[in-house]
């Protein structure tokens, strides 16, 4: 120890350098083991705060998720299962536009206004024949999510004007206009009781099974598009340098305005979801943050479909789980929020080390020799 | 990839075996919570408190989920509490949980559901779905008189004068239970300062601090003298203490954040009826569709006095609360109240509700307007005189 401090001016202690050179397995590695110390460390501090054993607060977790799954209890899992998949949807729909760069914080309004045509089809429209009904449904919210999705890309293409305030300011415009259809169709209870028609169909016995296969599909898709297709190319080139993608003659306003039509389109795919899949039923709330999770989960998810499928497994996993715990030991309901924040900042931390090497300067002896 | 999945399975395993060693014996009876918010918001504490203690009081297990949306969330909850929690009770305390809760009791007919401040229960047909409230209009007109009494100190003090007597009122949304609660806390008031008018202002949203904080203070800034609110949070109380406002609160005290401003605060004590709803289960005998706590059974209940209320509050009081409890005053007296400029003689309210809110039943017998009689939600939603509101955007 002394040895250090006596050496410390000629050397830095820690030199680091950036690599790229690391096994994906290794780099697999370094994330789980993130995820298992982040676990850990929820783990330690739930114990500190109620008092509990390891096992009961990881037990409670398993139960708040799976339920009595082993005693064929599935209705918690499908639940799980159909959280995930709403996240996943939102997850997917941001990703074409992150990967272009083009910071799309907008997903929480498109889905709403999405949410909000199927809402009014299903009330205005519901004396269609039902399959109509539900073409004009899954029609109407693509298209209203799409074009609120485009509207702000019209500006960045055309004005070049801040996408990120933008797509911000226009979840708020949504968000007032959901609530002033609550207030004429509620008549001032805050509230549009759940509408019968224009339901998506279940199948089978299951009211999730249908919503989950949708979300699927979307994400084969989604993987599809960005990695085979010429748009997806495209989409990656102009993420990486407008100017390059100018000079291999790629039309940059063009894909500006095609990736945020798809990106606000998928939103509305989402905003129907929970609206004529789910909840039957729209207010300010029913998207519940969840595009702004959305966000993070597609970072995380490093923009490839089925990572981001994980980790909106993950999340939502922490949500109810860690939700469980704060319940059943009556802790504060944003103890789940904190449990998702040390598992975030563990997952993000660790990429740290992943994209860089860190290295101990050598002991004093092997400098001098 | 293999090798991940196998790491991640064991993982699983490892955890699931923890998880099965929890007990499943049902012994006991059990009453699953579902609550909007959690104990942040003044509202779910108050009825988060009661549960705690009226499950002490009757030695049965309290199971609760928080942060429960109005949405099929509330119905997954309810699920939940049944399939993996074994509740033998499920209550719910917000009322766009209703339809969903709903649903949840036509798949379980061997649970009961009871469920706060919603309108479906007498119309669903399900024997085991129950809505409860009280009469707090009762608590509200109490609260108002303390208002009224304060606004008379202030004018005796020549702080301004009887004409400029304004109260302010932070509601949540244009509902009949908003709706209610302001009238009969504006009539509290006028029963002894006479002179008082009222402003509205609605934020659209139950619980929203800033909004609460950024209306109160409109109101303040509009020449309201005094504050009162239906909304769940500390907005409004807090945007009273920094102006040094009087606030008359709702669900609880404030005074230990608002001490200088605070004057009293009506609530619902929700233990009488969880006593008596687990009573009944406990006794194999039928829940009420209706219930309504009174001023007589506990359910309408005052705070104490803030420390800064006018002199002979207490007195005045208990006054009233004798009246009232003796049946020889009526809040909602139409000889109390004109509607533009004339008496009310007859008013069909929206009891059975519907899609289109339609109004279905004769309230007004007698001269009197009878809130929470033919259901226990309430259905008053007159807009009487001298009460102006604001904005009706929601």
């Amino acid at each position: 120890m002394a040895d250090m401090q006596k050496t410390r001016h000629r050397e830095p202690l820690l030199h680091i350098a950036k690599r790229d050179d690391m096994a994906p397995w290794k780099a697999w590695l370094i994330r789980l083991t993130a995820i298992l110390i982040a676990f850990l460390l929820i783990g330690l501090v739930s114990m500190a705060l109620t008092g509990e054993g390891l096992g009961e607060i990881y037990s409670t977790m398993l139960r708040g998720v799976f339920g009595r799954l082993f005693q064929g209890k599935t209705s918690l899992l499908w639940t799980y299962l159909q959280r995930t998949a709403v996240l996943l949807c939102l997850g997917l729909a941001v990703t074409p536009a992150f990967k272009m760069k083009f910071w799309n914080c907008g997903a929480e309004g498109q889905a709403l206004m999405g949410g909000l045509a199927a809402m009014m089809c299903m009330i205005h429209l519901g004396h269609l024949p039902y399959p109509l009904l539900l073409i004009v449904i899954v029609g109407a919210s693509i298209l209203v999510g799409a074009v609120w999705g485009i509207i702000p890309a019209i500006f960045k293409a055309y004005y070049n004007t801040n996408e990120t305030l933008f797509t911000l300011m226009m979840n708020y415009i949504a968000i007032q206009i959901v609530s002033y259809y609550v207030y004429l169709v509620g008549q001032g209870s805050g509230v549009i009781q759940p509408v019968a028609t224009g339901n998506l169909p279940t199948i089978g016995n299951s009211k999730q099974l249908l919503n989950i296969l949708i979300v699927v599909a979307l994400m084969i898709v989604m993987f599809i598009y960005l990695k085979y297709s010429k748009q997806g190319y495209e989409i990656t080139v102009v993420g990486e340098s407008q100017n390059t993608a100018r000079y291999i003659g790629i039309n940059v306003k063009k894909v500006i305005l095609r990736t945020m039509l798809i990106s606000g389109a998928v939103c509305g795919i989402a905003g129907m979801l929970l609206v004529s899949g789910i909840d039957h039923s729209v207010n300010a709330d029913t998207i519940g943050g969840q595009g702004f999770t959305a966000i993070m989960v597609s970072w995380l998810g490093q923009f490839n479909p089925y990572i981001i499928a994980a980790m909106s497994a993950l999340i939502v996993f922490l949500e109810s789980g860690a939700g469980k715990v704060a319940d059943t030991f009556f802790l504060n309901g944003s103890f789940a929020g904190v449990a998702s924040g040390i598992v975030i900042l563990f997952l993000v931390g660790c990429e740290f080390f992943i994209r860089y090497s860190v290295r101990i300067r050598r002991a004093r002896k092997e400098e001098t020799v | 990839m293999k090798k991940l999945i196998a790491i991640l399975l064991a993982v699983v395993m490892i955890f699931s075996l923890a998880a099965c060693s929890g007990g499943t014996g049902k012994d006991e009876l059990k009453v699953g919570f579902i609550f909007l918010h959690d104990e942040n918001s003044t509202y779910d504490k108050n009825f988060i408190d009661a549960a705690i203690k009226a499950c002490d009081n009757m030695g049965v297990k309290m199971v609760q989920k928080t942060q429960i949306p109005e949405s099929n969330a509330a119905y997954e909850a309810a699920i939940e509490l049944i399939e993996s929690e074994d509740c033998d009770i499920i209550f719910a305390d917000s009322f766009g949980h209703e339809s969903f809760l709903m649903k949840a009791a036509k798949e379980h007919p061997e649970v009961e559901f009871c469920h706060a401040t919603g309108t479906q229960a007498h119309t669903s047909g399900l024997k085991n779905f129950h809505n409860a409230f009280a009469s707090i209009y009762q608590g509200r007109y109490l609260a108002g008189v303390v208002a009224g009494m304060k606004l008379n100190e202030m004018i005796a003090a020549g702080k301004f004068t009887a004409e400029e007597a304004k109260m302010g009122y932070v509601g949540a949304f244009t509902f009949a239970e908003v709706i209610s609660g302001y009238t009969s806390f504006y009539l509290g008031a006028k029963s002894v300062c006479p002179s008082v008018t009222m402003d509205v202002k609605f934020t659209g949203s139950w619980y929203d601090e800033t909004l609460e904080k950024q209306a109160a203070q409109a109101l303040i800034d509009g020449g309201c003298k005094l504050i009162s609110q239906h909304a769940d949070s500390m907005g409004s109380p807090t945007a009273c203490e920094n102006a040094g406002v009087p606030n008359v609160s709702y669900n609880g005290s404030t005074a230990a954040a608002c001490p200088d401003t605070f004057l009293i605060s009506s609530r619902i004590n929700w233990v009488p009826y969880f006593e008596y709803i687990i009573g009944q289960v406990q006794k194999d005998e039928a829940i009420a569709t209706d219930w309504t706590g009174t001023l007589e059974n506990g359910a309408v209940a005052l705070t104490e006095l803030g420390k800064n209320v006018a002199e002979g509050t207490q007195a005045k009081l208990d006054e009233v609360k004798a009246k009232l409890l003796d049946g020889s005053l009526q809040v909602f007296d139409t000889a109390n109240f004109t509607v533009k400029g004339e008496k009310l003689t007859s008013y069909k309210a929206d009891v059975d509700t519907d899609d289109a809110f339609t109004p279905d039943t004769e309230v007004i017998e007698g001269g009197i307007f009878y809130e929470s009689k033919h259901r226990s939600g309430p259905y008053f939603d007159v807009r009487i005189d001298g009460i102006t509101l604001l904005d009706e955007k929601y």
